[in-house]
């Protein structure tokens, strides 16, 4: 079940999204869009605002914002234009963002999701291309009063691509936000055009929050900010859906605002009150020509798309996959890969995404460790599949090679760790027969107990044999053994 | 020897220099030599001051580096060795760039514009930067922060403006070419108060990177020039493609070469068809100027041309719209200039009021007004009645350019209603000091090409100029028909007058 | 050449309000004195300039780039960097290698 606002209550959200693109170069100079550089390395007269430097579009990033669009199923618009948004700010070195206004890229698409087992579908109103600001930091402390506090700007990130998808307010609770938010991520990552890392700021969610009786006409909204996480997407909305309900029941009114969401309160703050709209003055920007998408370019670029996280969950599920594991699956970075390598050995599916789903990412995420990061193959899942189903690991003993794969980032196949680590299975019956015939002597009670009729108390002896052999005993081999030595 | 150098055309110093007959030092000598005697820094009302920084080492440096090279036998480009003042709104490594601002007040590009690459690669020898009108915002260059050029043939007018230090110069013989910018008559208007020839080119012919913007769908760079072959040369020189400029013609994509400029300059006018623009004259023009224009016309029609009435119906519009989009574009390129970056900081305990503070105390009255205007034009509510509509009265101008152009080769004009003013003459009227655009901002605003050239004098036997405006890219047929009436007109281009500058 | 009528009195006349709104648009200070100059004169520019809506009709395209030219674009290749020293060298205050500015007080839009 999805998180309900307090009965009574319709919670509207619309989300902003900015994805910055990993292009090689920034939007409109030649420099290195490098993350994680040292401050102001990566700036020209373009990128910083010289007097007398000019943009150029850089036509990789037209090119992934039309990917994108036609990836969340808008209209490729066919002319669309650069507009400047005019607006003071220290990290922005034109003092204007250039950015699109009436003729966005891309118009109209929508995304469908899977919430919590039901289908939703959200409205996107546009994709647009704008250029990223540079970074402030502040220097010295609070000391607001004393006035003696400094902010330091770096512009490496100023002039690096950004697309933003901006969603219709057809999001009526945080889970459909979140699972958005996750499938934008997913397509974004499988074009291969972002990072989409809400950590590192290179994908950026605002929400706008507001709420109303049912039927009646939307609600003042509130913007949120600083939102770094899928998680904290949803805690802010909730919270913030929850503060409004209060405010409006006591007979409070909503005030239109920036919020910022603070992740160690868990609460939204105010960040500034808009007393009026801001005037950005947009107009065409005389700088740079339209961008022109004809027909036939777009159905070039449409014939690019890869399978996308939609189209490959269905795919999964057909093949029997269940539906929260195809999830899991899709949404992992490179997980749906090795998914596909590791089938391809003729490994079983439903085996193949129970390990990957299961052990693989359950001991990664307690070690700490991205699957993309992990050294953890397809070939490695496929190669474990298959020395369970050949007898020479039991389950305990393949759960036993996933932590050594996932200790030494797959740098050994699961044969060789296997072999190297002595984990295969005890079947040779000689060998098992003279442990079966020492447990049986060694525990007499037990076995009168079971030929007494108590059969499940062969378990007992099982787990003996099983610790004998260190685990590697094959289980029914040793079932039958037991049996037959029981057996008067 | 000296002032013979100084009268000489850049062709005529090219060629001198290409004959060994004087070297290139010897040339940006006897420059630098008549910069320092005419030049002052503007506190007397003797000087010129056409120049706010000359960099006569590097100029030196660069001289006897062609010279150098000529010896050994390079080939070299058809100006090389030719000085040139460059205005001071091109950035140009190691030498200030203020555009005549106080904002900008010991700012160093760290980058060369591309005009100015040209330039070096020509080996044409920058003496330095010339006064502006701040921000190119300007009809006379009282509105530089570093105080006004003045007019070489009465010391005690303006030179027009905003390329007035450019004009100046080159009327002065301080240097035998010069570059300028045209926004709204920059180069045009200041041409025909210095009795040179000057040219704003088709917009997009020369690349604008490292032209400090004023307003970006306007700007283009031109030459001034004391002959129309000087100046079809120079402008042959800084045009071309240019990928770091998007609206730069890229002959691939239009289809179409940039126009040779050079190749029919001397073909006369005989055969083709002059359309005077019946909306760019009478009212307002003073009658010395109509004298001076209406012998003109006789003169093409003795010369063979075709003469007849054209009309561009929306000229009237011109102006207003001009100073709707100018002021719109510079509002917004004029936003980076905020104390953080380069140039001018004046301290505030905040980020917020130490922009205001710079602002406020950098940009000067007129630069101030156009900011506010623009401002105010692309507000909330305003956009549609001012900037929108200005920029639809744009295309029906450009509009009624191209229907005169299927009748007729060029449209002449006057380039400016009055001849030179006296300084402080309309500094108190700022429409007053537009309208002197009036002529000259149809063709800014539709982006085609013009030239004005010396038309015969006015009142006080002042110069006066005709302009000569073509199709897109109708550049060459601009200069063409300038250069014509140049060798039917005779006129000495050297000041001449009771208040004129010194001479050579 | 027409010139406005002085006694006009246009809707698109400036009040000092609208001119302090509009100098807070552009973060430009202006003292009292420069408000009372600018909005008489501001007034007169505009009432000058609104004569652009006596002609083209909303079907009018408007025109933003005199020589049309669409997908002007460069390839995503690296061209060189500024050396970093040489920009800061520029900037009123530097520290630490980035630019400096007094404590920035509104927030981003
Ligand atoms: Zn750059």
């Amino acid at each position: 079940m999805v998180t309900t606002v307090k009965e009574g209550w319709e919670l509207v959200v619309g989300l902003e999204v900015h994805v910055e693109l990993v292009t090689t170069t920034k939007m409109w100079c030649g420099c290195l869009t490098h993350f994680g550089e040292e401050p102001n390395t990566n700036i020209c007269p373009v990128c910083t605002g010289q007097p007398g430097s000019l943009p150029v579009v850089n036509g990789a990033a037209v090119r992934a914002a039309a990917l994108i669009g036609l990836a969340i199923n808008c209209s490729v618009n066919e002319t669309s234009q650069f507009h400047r948004k005019n607006y003071f700010y220290p990290d922005l070195v034109k003092n204007y963002q250039i950015s699109q206004y009436d003729v966005p890229i891309c118009s109209e698409g929508h995304l469908e999701l899977e919430v919590e087992g039901s289908p939703v579908t959200v409205g996107i109103e546009r994709l647009h291309m704008e250029e990223d600001t540079g970074k402030s930091t502040h220097l010295g402390g609070s000391g607001r009063l004393h006035g003696a506090d400094t902010s330091l700007i770096d512009y490496n990130r100023a002039g690096v691509p950004l697309m933003e998808v901006v969603s219709h307010p057809d999001i009526h609770d945080a889970e459909t936000a979140q699972a958005y938010v996750r499938e934008l991520q997913g397509i974004v990552e499988t074009l291969g055009v972002s990072d989409a890392r809400m950590d590192q700021g290179s994908m950026r969610v605002d929400a706008n929050v507001s709420v109303r009786r049912p039927g009646e006409p939307l609600g003042i909204r509130t913007e949120i900010k600083n939102l770094n996480s899928v998680r904290s997407l949803g805690r802010a909305i909730a919270y913030e859906a929850q503060r409004q309900i209060e405010v409006l029941e006591d007979g409070g009114e909503i005030v239109m605002q920036t919020r910022h969401w603070d992740e160690s309160t868990g609460r939204t703050e105010t960040l500034r009150v808009k007393e009026t709209v801001t005037d950005y003055r947009y107009f065409p920007d005389p700088d740079l020509v339209p961008v022109h998408c004809p027909a036939d370019w777009v159905d070039e670029i449409r014939a690019e798309l890869p399978e996308l996280p939609a189209a490959a969950r269905a795919r999964l599920t057909d093949a029997g996959v269940d539906e929260a594991q195809a999830a899991a699956l899709v949404g992992t970075s490179g997980m749906l890969a090795a998914f596909d390598e590791a089938v391809a050995t003729g490994a079983d599916p439903r085996t193949v995404a129970n390990w990957l789903v299961g052990d693989v990412a359950g001991q990664l995420s307690t070690a700490e460790v991205d699957f993309a990061d992990s050294g953890i193959t397809g070939a490695h899942v496929g190669q474990l599949v298959a020395l369970v189903d050949d007898g020479t690991l039991s389950n305990n003993l393949a759960k036993q090679v996933v932590e050594h794969l996932v200790a030494d980032r797959g740098s050994r196949s699961p044969a060789v760790v296997a072999q190297e680590e002595g984990l295969q299975q005890v079947s040779d019956t000689d060998e098992l027969q003279a442990i079966v015939d020492r447990v049986v002597a060694d525990n007499p009670d037990t076995v009168a107990t079971i030929r007494d009729g108590n059969t499940k108390a062969i378990g007992a002896l099982v787990g003996q044999v099983m610790k004998e052999t260190r685990g590697q005993a094959d289980p029914r081999a040793t079932n039958e053994l037991l049996r037959a030595a029981i057996t008067p | 020897m000296t002032s013979d150098l100084l009268t000489d055309t850049a062709a005529g110093l090219a060629a001198r220099m290409a004959a060994r007959e004087v070297s290139a030092r010897e040339v940006v000598d006897a420059h630098l030599d008549r910069i320092e005697a005419t030049d002052g820094d503007g506190t007397s009302d003797t000087d010129v001051h056409a120049f706010l920084t000359v960099v006569a080492d590097t100029a030196r440096r660069h001289a006897d580096d062609v010279d150098q090279r000529r010896v050994t036998g390079r080939d070299l480009g058809p100006l090389a060795g030719v000085p040139l003042a460059l205005k001071d709104l091109f950035t140009m490594r190691g030498a200030p760039t203020t555009v005549g601002s106080r904002i900008l007040e010991g700012w160093v590009p760290p980058y060369d514009a591309t005009v100015t690459e040209k330039l070096r690669a020509a080996d044409v020898i920058v003496l330095g930067k010339t006064n502006m009108d701040e921000f190119a915002m300007g009809s006379s260059t009282e509105n530089s922060a570093y105080g006004p050029t003045r007019n070489p043939w009465d010391l005690g007018r303006v030179p027009g403006g905003s390329s007035g230090g450019s004009a100046a110069a080159v009327a002065a013989l301080q240097a035998p070419l010069s570059l300028g910018t045209d926004t709204g008559g920059s180069i045009r208007q200041p041409a025909a108060l210095c009795g040179l020839v000057g040219s704003k080119p088709t917009y997009g012919a020369v690349s604008r990177y490292g032209m400090v913007a004023f307003a970006s769908s306007l700007d283009q760079a031109g030459p001034f020039a004391r002959s129309v072959t000087d100046a079809a040369l120079l402008q042959s020189v800084i045009q071309g493609h240019d990928p770091r400029d998007s609206t730069s013609i890229d002959p691939v994509r239009v289809g179409r070469d940039l126009p040779d400029l050079l190749a029919d300059l001397d073909a006369g006018v005989e055969g083709l068809t002059i359309g005077v623009v019946t909306e760019l004259q009478g009212e307002g023009y003073e009658p010395g100027v109509l004298a001076a224009f209406e012998d003109s016309l006789r003169r093409f029609e003795a010369l063979g041309a075709t003469v007849v009435e054209a009309s561009i119906p929306h000229a009237s519009y011109g102006l207003p719209a001009y100073y709707l989009v100018a002021p719109s574009e510079a509002s917004s390129n004029l936003a980076r200039f905020d104390g953080v970056r380069y140039g001018l900081r004046v301290d505030a305990p905040t980020a917020e009021e130490m922009n205001a503070a710079t602002r406020g105390a950098g940009f000067g009255p007129e630069v101030r007004r156009r900011i506010m205007i623009g401002t105010h034009a692309l507000s909330s509510g305003y956009y549609d009645a001012f900037y929108n509509q200005a920029s639809r009265v744009r295309r029906l101008i450009a509009n009624d350019f191209a229907t005169a152009f299927e009748q007729v080769d060029v449209l002449v004009s006057p380039t400016s209603p009055s001849v030179a003013f006296p300084l402080g003459d309309k500094t108190d009227d700022p429409l007053a000091m537009y309208l002197n655009d009036v002529a000259t901002v149809p063709a800014s605003l539709a982006g085609v090409p013009a030239v004005s050239v010396p038309n015969g004098r006015g009142a006080e036997g002042l110069p006066t100029g005709l302009q000569v405006m073509g199709p897109l890219l109708g550049d060459d047929r601009c200069f063409r028909v300038a250069r014509a009436l140049e060798a039917d007109l005779g006129l000495d281009p050297v000041p001449s007058g009771a208040n004129a500058v010194a001479p050579a | 050449m027409r010139r406005p009528s002085r006694r006009r009195v246009s809707e698109m006349a400036l009040s000092e309000a609208e001119v302090r709104h509009v100098a807070r648009l552009a973060r430009l200070d202006l003292s009292d004195d420069d408000v009372a100059e600018l909005a008489p004169q501001l007034s007169q520019i505009l009432e000058y300039a609104e004569q652009v809506g006596e002609v083209a009709a909303d079907d009018v395209e408007p025109m933003v780039h005199p020589f049309p030219v669409t997908n002007v674009m460069r390839d995503d290749h690296p061209a060189a960097s500024l050396p970093r020293d040489e920009v800061l060298s520029q900037a009123p205050d530097a520290r630490e290698d980035r630019f400096a500015v007094p404590r920035i007080v509104a927030e981003d839009a």
